[in-house]
């Protein structure tokens, strides 16, 4: 899933600040299971921002809508009665969600709400890591199902590098080493000679080098 | 191993002498000076000497600008490169701007992330790995080809080199990746700095049992301390560096003053011991920011006088 955080409150003050009329928009996916921008979410900082305003001493309408999917026409549609009633729109959905909002409400200023970070997966409650930087051609297969490209800090392909120490990258103690966990597989599966395996020079024009992508599948458009 | 380039390092290599590099670190500004002066303290005690390229991610005067100094001065540069600034693009015209200048010597590296430097908010590139310009500056060499398949009018004759650390983890694809090295092209070898030398000497068996021995140049990489706190400093700070803990008490036992005098005794008995090490084919002295020391240090070791090419 896409992994968000919600941005510092300060930061969210000074986006809609000038604004009157204001709607928080949620969204009920990826942004719900990391608890950054859900119902939930909406609602508390729905109820923080009018205590802060309030404080201030200026009245705002501050109201609260949590749409299934932000990155659906068909969602989205469903604001369209009541959008020309604000002023603004603070998204928690990921940027993709806030831009799609910016497509489809073209005068209706539009704020993030959240920080988009990465694809990847709740490793508890609370803990949500990188697995994947949709390069667009993957290479699982050949890296014993972990990606070299999103977890390690130099998206080595033929690594480790020398500055894997005790399992750990060299940028944090924190963090493993990509290259010692494919190790880890590649001995668990029996397949230690696959480790010498070269792996060639990546076309990347696949990945973000090479412009906005899109996919295509005629067979299912309308 | 037959010569193919005009690289003095390389004849020496291919004489069957012990080759002896050295480096040098450019100068966080555009003093040419900085350079002239490094290179001349190590001059004569020294086969070729490596330019750094940006290490530690700190920004400094660019590596093949501080090579081409040294061929003005008529010595024998090893360019060093690192994976992480420059793409395939950048990477292959600097090869082709070193060659220019008759630069015959080439390390490829993946560097130090930059997170260690003064921009740790920049980008990383790494559109290629180090093994990966290791097989580019080898085809560009030897099929005068770029990467996208073009030819290369005067293709560059550049001796490839490679790193490897011998202590980093896991210790078991050690001899692997050395092996994969090797695998891409390279054609010598300088080491992480040694200071565990029964792990270097397991490593060395791993690569002698391979046969890798005769197909690489391995140089063994050594650092000499300054004092008890770089040793520390080198065992709990720098990734991948394995300093035991007797090395480090034999420096902190002596008094402050003889501690720098201690520090170039553990190199010395370094490379003696190393020198008996079949398939050990030279020394590459890294004696950070203390230059002047190279040539006790070569000359104590028995290294002297370096061959004529």
């Amino acid at each position: 899933m896409i992994v968000a955080e919600k941005k510092p409150m300060e930061e969210v003050i000074k986006e809609i600040k000038d604004y009157k009329n204001i709607l928080l928009l949620g969204c009920n996916e990826c942004v719900t299971v990391c608890e950054a921008g859900g119902k939930k979410e909406v609602g508390i900082l729905a109820s923080a921002l009018r205590m802060y305003f309030l404080n201030q001493g200026e009245e705002k309408r501050i109201d609260e809508v949590t749409l299934e999917r932000q990155c659906d026409h068909e969602y989205l549609e469903e604001i369209r009665d009541r959008i020309d009633t604000y002023d603004a729109v603070l998204s928690l959905a990921c940027g993709v969600g806030v831009q799609f909002m910016a497509d489809k409400y073209i005068s209706i200023p539009v704020y993030p709400g959240v920080n988009t970070c990465f694809l990847g997966a709740t490793e508890k409650r609370g803990l949500w890591t990188e697995r994947c930087q949709a390069c667009g051609q993957c290479i699982l297969a050949s890296t014993a199902g972990i990606c070299p490209i999103s977890r390690c800090a130099k998206r080595i392909l033929n690594g480790p590098c020398g500055g894997s120490t005790n399992g750990k990258c060299e940028i944090s103690k924190e963090l493993d080493c990509a290259w010692q966990l494919i190790i880890n597989r590649l001995k668990a599966m029996g397949r230690m000679d696959d480790y010498e395996i070269l792996l060639d020079i990546k076309d990347w024009s696949s990945d973000r080098a090479g412009g906005p992508r899109k996919v295509v599948r005629e067979d299912v458009q309308e | 191993m037959k010569e193919k380039t005009p690289s003095k390092l390389e004849k020496i290599l291919a004489s069957g002498n012990l080759a002896v590099t050295s480096e040098c670190g450019p100068p966080r500004g555009s003093d040419p000076e900085a350079i002239i002066e490094k290179a001349n303290l190590i001059k004569d005690y020294v086969d070729a000497i490596n330019i750094t390229d940006n290490q530690t991610s700190v920004t400094r005067m660019c590596s093949l600008a501080a090579c081409i100094r040294l061929k003005l001065m008529g010595l024998e540069p090893v360019l060093q490169m690192v994976t992480r600034d420059r793409n395939r693009i950048a990477l292959q015209s600097d090869i082709l701007g070193a060659a220019s200048f008759d630069i015959y010597n080439m390390l490829c590296l993946s560097g130090d992330h930059q997170s260690f430097g003064d921009c740790a908010s920049g980008q990383n590139v790494h559109d290629l790995d180090s093994m990966q310009l290791i097989q580019t500056v080898r085809r560009m060499r030897d099929e005068g080809k770029f990467i996208g398949g073009d030819e290369i009018k005067r293709p560059p004759k550049m001796f490839v080199g490679a790193a490897a650390n011998p202590f980093a983890d896991p210790f078991e694809i050690r001899v692997a990746r050395l092996a994969k090295k090797v695998a891409a092209g390279a054609e010598f070898i300088q080491t992480q700095c040694i200071y565990n030398l029964d792990k270097f000497e397991k490593w060395m068996e791993g690569v002698r049992d391979r046969g890798l021995h005769e197909k690489v140049h391995i140089l063994a990489g050594v650092t000499p301390f300054k004092s008890a706190g770089m040793a520390r400093y080198m065992k709990n700070k720098v990734p991948g560096m394995d300093v035991p803990d007797e090395v480090v008490k034999r420096m902190s036992d002596r008094p402050k003053d003889k501690q720098a005098e201690e520090g170039i005794n553990i190199c010395v008995e370094t490379i003696q011991r190393l020198k008996e090490v079949t398939g050990v084919h030279g020394f590459h002295v890294m004696a950070i920011e203390w230059e002047e020391k190279v040539p006790e240090i070569v000359q104590r070791a028995g290294l002297l006088p370096r061959p004529e090419m």
